[in-house]
């Protein structure tokens, strides 16, 4: 009998095998590159109207700013790459009662159902992102060292890793009320709350995109850390904040899948 | 048109309409859900003006943090009348051939859509309410009331319906020529962002990019309404701005009409 193959490999080959079935529709890569454009355009257009009026947005400059539109680019493209396609097809899987099909092979079902699609294209807004905080960070001069790019590094994994708990938990709800699309939806239109630092909201609603939807700890925590802004207790609020949301998912999937009772025939 | 006819037609719109009022108010946890996205976008923008308003002592553009909060109120009703039938979907409906249950209907299917659409903005408004409520309890914006504005709003926030469905029905003719109308709708999305005062109130771009935006259909189907409720606007501009309404209507329902004979002429039955 042959070995059964770690977690590492058996991600790795799910998504080379999404990869090579998004390079079949090559015409999609022009597609989304006008797509990141736009994205792109309009958000350094809005950073642009509000320092037409102001020389600071709740203590930010107009480059720091550019920092966060950087990192929301970035994770944005990690998120549709890789978190939301799994998370509409686990949903679906739930109500077509094709699940089960996952559920009975041989490893993790939670690294199974978050590893099966990929949506290559996405990564384009990945790559628009990282250019914009390239050329962001470059103006920034020495405000920015080496402790910031290596913090920068483990608030970006935090920080995506903090996404992918927060809707994998959403997408688990789909096992008892089977419709959370519009759930997932909401999450959505709520994550473009992070083009702003959350510094910018009223009391109430930063606290809600620091604990609830905690945009927070995934995109203006980076931001600051790149920007050379952060006040360095944050980032460690935002290590333990991860591994909590972490435990968390995986104890809401556990939850999940003890109280499936599958749907197929 | 017969008097008949007429009578038909009306009886058609009615019949559309309570579709899709039923339709949206059976699913109400979904629509209000969608709302609730809705919500999070003007609470963002209301959010960075108000924090530029006091960086810069109260004032910017010429609102103040309650008129802004008014802005972005009604910003949220207007965004709702401003749904209409996505151009996207006119490749689904070509490729999976949903339309030729509608071509072998008496009455063309733009007044089936049209209609559909005005009857869920019913069940939106009633679910808008309790949305509205808790916004203006929060962000206390200053209206001044006047009937006429209300009147004319009445007017102007479904002038903004019919312009923009005809914009985003235009575009959706584009997929009977190409499966590959995705970027450019992106485009034109992007350009109605900034020039409809969604991302932001007219006035606060420069004045060229205010210039331009008059040009377009975008600012009379956004803006206009909502500077028409919250009092910004005398009676002249507002006949004005009505004006423009009306002649885009036309003006796109011209072309509609030119580009649909084309359309159809191209398409090829499959399906269904």
């Amino acid at each position: 009998m042959s070995r059964p193959i770690g977690p590492g490999r058996l991600a790795y080959l799910h998504i080379r095998l999404g990869v090579q079935q998004e390079l079949q529709y090559r015409a999609n890569f022009w597609v989304q590159v006008v797509n990141s454009a736009i994205a792109l355009g309009v958000g350094i257009v809005a950073i642009a109207v509000v320092y037409l009026h102001t020389d600071s947005l709740a203590g930010w400059s107009p480059d720091e700013l550019v920092t966060v539109l950087g990192v929301h680019l970035m994770v944005g493209g990690f998120l549709r790459a890789f978190v939301f396609p799994n998370m509409y097809k686990l949903m679906s899987d739930v109500e077509e009662g094709t699940l089960d099909y996952t559920l009975t092979r041989p490893a993790d079902s939670q690294l199974l159902v978050s590893v099966r699609e990929v949506e290559l294209w996405s990564l384009i807004d990945v790559v628009s992102g990282a250019g914009v905080l390239v050329w962001a960070v470059s103006r920034l001069g020495d405000q920015v060292g080496v402790i910031h790019y290596l913090a920068f590094l483990v608030a970006l994994i935090c920080g995506s890793v903090i996404l992918y708990c927060l809707w994998i938990v959403a997408a688990t709800l789909a096992f008892k009320v089977v419709r959370v699309d519009n759930v997932m939806q909401m999450l959505s239109g709520i994550y473009d709350a992070g083009r702003w630092p959350v510094g910018v909201y009223p009391f109430w609603l930063r606290g809600g995109l620091t604990y609830l939807v905690p945009l927070a700890f995934a995109i203006t925590v980076p931001a600051e850390t790149i920007s050379g802004r952060i006040d360095w207790p944050w980032l460690l609020v935002a290590v333990g904040f991860t591994v909590v949301a972490f435990v968390v998912a995986r104890l809401v999937w556990l939850w999940g899948i003890r109280n499936y009772s599958g749907a197929s025939a | 048109m017969t008097t008949e006819n007429r009578f038909s037609l009306v009886r058609y719109y009615a019949a559309g309409a309570r579709t899709g009022f039923q339709r949206d108010l059976q699913y109400r946890m979904a629509t209000f859900m969608v709302l609730v996205g809705f919500l999070i976008e003007p609470v963002v923008y209301l959010s960075v003006w108000s924090a530029v308003a006091r960086a810069q002592g109260g004032m910017v553009g010429g609102f103040d943090e309650g008129q802004l909060a008014a802005y972005y109120v009604v910003w949220t009703l207007v965004r709702v009348y401003n749904t209409a039938f996505d151009p996207k979907a006119w490749e689904w409906r070509i490729r999976q051939g949903r339309i030729n249950t509608f071509l072998s209907q008496p009455v063309h299917m733009f007044h089936r859509d049209f209609s559909f659409f005005m009857g869920s903005k019913i069940a939106w408004t009633i679910l808008w309410i309790p949305i509205a409520v808790v916004l203006t309890l929060v962000f206390r914006p200053s209206i001044e009331w006047h009937v006429v504005n209300v009147a004319a709003f009445a007017i102007a926030i479904w002038g903004g319906y019919a312009v923009r469905f005809l914009v985003l029905y235009v575009m959706g003719m584009i997929n009977f020529w190409t499966t590959r109308g995705a970027a450019m709708f992106g485009i034109v999305s992007a350009l109605e962002l900034i020039f409809s005062g969604r991302l932001v109130p007219l006035q606060l771009l420069p004045d060229w990019a205010e210039s331009i935006s008059t040009w377009l259909p975008f600012r009379w189907t956004f803006q206009f309404p909502i500077e028409v409720l919250i009092g910004r606007l005398d009676t002249t501009q507002i006949a004005a701005g009505i004006g423009y309404q009306a002649a885009w209507a036309a003006g796109l329902g011209l072309l509609f009409t030119v580009v649909w004979r084309r359309a159809i002429r191209r398409y090829e039955a499959v399906g269904n």
